[in-house]
């Protein structure tokens, strides 16, 4: 294996792995605020058919952006109103939010397009466009700095260093700021937060309103810059192996870069390499594409140190009168 | 005191919840420009109107019956067990490898041993799960997520690099030799000499389906175990303190629970397709979690929500064929009745309470 082939399929991985490290930030937030969510497919799914289908009938990708937000958004008021306000069970609401962008989007589709729920393909505006940095060309000589510089770091669309740059502002907005004092606070011990005089709901409404402006950017990335259009199912269980993602991250924003990093190449290698063969063994591909689950089961054991969620996930608040 | 009459919890709650996800339904319906009262005639005889229809309908049904069993009998010990898809999926694979491997005299036996198989499959895959849950603490949700793609993707393997004829393209098993082919509703009745409607899918695992609802009322309502489950969902400590072992409730209940969805494929692999094909569960693994949902985890109930999902199923697919709506719509009214039954149970049960409190205040 030469230094293209390993770039290459670094470079697959960098592209794989942006879609679920927003996600995976996006349940960050919410989980951190104490609201489980298993609605993630869901709203990338929507998001996605959202950005493409603007972005197929206006022609601007930007539009596509905010749309898929603004849909990614909506569901995630969906699951507020159960979760927060009605105190309903959260794991159900998340599950009946990737069933209702499930349906929905292929209705709409249908209904907009009449190609069977796929959105016609996107060109030129309608996508994002790769991003060339500065002297990526010029450098591309250089030995080894050359083509890392220019084919690796350099040419993705603009989510995919917005996702970059989102987790280092995520580590700073939780750990160093009053907002995510609070908001890791309620998700450990709500009664505290209001004993202080802050509003839980109104902490809570607000992770899962980041929640869904990152689920957004997610589906967006999907369907206008990894793809060009949308496709029924096409987050194809992307939500859930970010949920994954997140337990291997333990809820930490540098981790769950490094988790959605190993979980893009293990997508990446098995793209490129349908079956592996080590010796007389020949993995198959079914085997690679399992692997995230498997290796989310086995962190879930507890066998690669404790994943301990925040205390208070899952649980309403029911403040004491 | 209860806040409202048990009639009112049980019936009036759950109906206005349906009314609501149904009148949303009806307003998607509008939104993509057809007709909602068309749309429900041609689902209403579609599905109810001939003796096809309604074959193919208790066929849905029987599905549903057995994947919501398995989630209600699980929410009983309060867990959630998502994974009904996976476990049903290993349903299969047990179930087919029973009879093809097995030279079977006669469908009887074939069936019983099959219901062996399958149970046994699902059972073991709800078994990794329960036992982590119950000794390492993994949530049981996340775990049987995992397990529903782990579960696609062994079936994936098994179909294409084992099961699959020499020779054949398709990722699927040979077909099952005729001696387990189970008998149709059709047959039966002809058996006693009456002749009932075309050929249909539904097969005597619909009575098999009905003999599970009664095993699970008397388990939970009517024995020993049933009450230990029951009491671990309601307290933890408390049913701890009583002497009953959490580990063991969790485990029992969820083999249980994963038997109980493998046996679908009783229904699915050997009574229709006769032979194991990709993804033949269908999403009928989740349809559970909306059945169980909506029949408040009683079997009675399980069985009038089945039948409702079975109607859904095969209007839903009627609609498909002579509208222009697509079968989608069925996964948006079932999201609809998830979320109105299920998370948005408050929304509904919040002013009822409130009404009935009034109300008795008044007359007292």
């Amino acid at each position: 294996m030469d230094i293209n082939t390993i770039i290459q399929i670094l470079d697959s991985a960098v592209r794989l792995m942006t879609p679920l490290l927003l996600a995976c930030l996006a349940g960050l937030y919410s989980e951190r605020s104490g609201v489980f969510d298993i609605g993630l497919e869901g709203k990338m799914l929507m998001a996605a058919f959202s950005a493409a289908s603007v972005a197929a009938l206006t022609g601007s990708v930007w539009l596509g952006l905010l749309a898929a937000i603004a849909g990614s958004l909506l569901m995630s008021l969906v699951h507020g109103l159960a979760s927060i306000t009605f105190r309903g069970n959260q794991l159900i609401s998340g599950v009946a939010i990737n069933f209702l962008a499930s349906g929905l989007t292929v209705l709409l589709g249908q209904k907009i397009f009449a190609l069977g729920g796929r959105t016609p393909s996107l060109t030129g505006g309608g996508r994002f466009d790769t991003i060339t940095l500065p002297f990526a060309d010029t450098l591309r000589d250089v030995p080894v700095i050359g083509p890392v510089y220019a084919d690796l770091i350099s040419g993705h669309s603009i989510l995919v260093y917005v996702a970059f740059l989102c987790v280092p502002l995520t580590w700073w907005l939780l750990f160093r700021t009053r907002f995510g004092l609070r908001l890791r606070a309620v998700g450990e011990n709500p009664a505290s937060v209001d004993t202080a005089g802050v509003s839980v709901t109104r902490l809570r409404y607000t992770a899962v309103g980041i929640c869904g402006v990152l689920c957004g950017l997610a589906g967006a990335y999907l369907s206008t810059g990894l793809g060009a259009g949308f496709v029924k199912e096409m987050t194809a269980g992307r939500g859930f192996i970010a949920l994954a993602a997140l337990i291997f991250a333990k809820w930490r924003p540098w981790g769950a870069l490094y988790a959605t990093f190993l979980f893009g190449l293990l997508e990446a290698i098995a793209n490129r390499y349908p079956n592996i063969e080590i010796g007389p063994l020949t993995i198959p591909s079914m085997f690679m594409n399992a692997l995230p689950y498997i290796i989310t089961v086995i962190i879930l054991a507890g066998f690669v140190g404790r994943a301990v969620p925040p205390r208070a996930g899952g649980e309403p608040y029911v403040k004491e009168r | 005191m209860d806040k409202m009459p048990r009639w009112a919890d049980l019936i009036l709650t759950p109906l206005i919840s349906l009314l609501l996800a149904f009148a949303i339904s009806a307003l998607v319906i509008l939104a993509i420009g057809e007709n909602p009262w068309e749309a429900l005639k041609t689902m209403v005889t579609g599905a109810l109107g001939s003796s096809y229809g309604w074959g193919f309908t208790l066929y849905y049904t029987t599905n549903f019956i057995f994947t919501g069993l398995a989630v209600a009998v699980a929410y009983h010990a309060s867990m959630f067990n998502i994974g009904g898809e996976g476990q049903a999926g290993l349903g299969g694979l047990g179930g087919a490898m029973v009879c093809l491997f097995i030279p079977w005299p006669h469908w009887s036996l074939a069936l019983l041993g099959a219901m062996a198989g399958a149970a046994l499959f699902g059972a073991a895959w709800a078994f990794i799960p329960a036992i982590l849950q119950a000794k390492r603490g993994s949530h049981i949700v996340i775990t049987t997520i995992m397990f529903n793609f782990i579960a696609a993707a062994l079936l994936n393997w098994a179909l294409v690099n084992k099961l699959r004829p020499v020779g054949s393209m398709d990722p699927a098993s040979a077909n099952f030799p005729k001696a387990t082919h189970l008998p149709k509703i059709t047959d039966i009745f002809a058996a006693f000499g009456v002749e009932w409607g075309t050929h249909t899918p539904v097969n005597v695992t619909f009575l098999i389906a009905l003999l599970a609802c009664v095993a699970v009322w008397l388990l939970i309502w009517r024995t020993k175990l049933g009450y230990e489950i029951r009491a671990l969902g309601r307290s933890e400590t408390a049913a701890r303190y009583a002497g009953i072992s959490p580990v063991r409730i969790i485990v029992i209940t969820m083999l249980i629970s994963g038997a109980l969805a493998g046996l679908m494929a009783i229904n699915n692999v050997m009574g229709e397709a006769e032979r194991l094909i990709l993804n033949n569960v269908e999403g009928a693994g989740f349809i559970g979690i909306a059945v169980a949902l909506m029949g408040r985890n009683h079997p009675v109930g399980v069985v009038l929500a089945a039948l409702l999902f079975g109607f859904l199923y095969q209007g839903g697919g009627e609609l498909a064929l002579w509208t222009s709506i697509p079968r989608e719509l069925i996964i948006v009214i079932q999201a609809l009745v998830i979320l109105f039954t299920g998370a948005l149970d408050n929304m509904v049960r919040a002013p009822l309470e409130a009404f009935f409190v009034a109300r008795r205040k008044r007359s007292a």
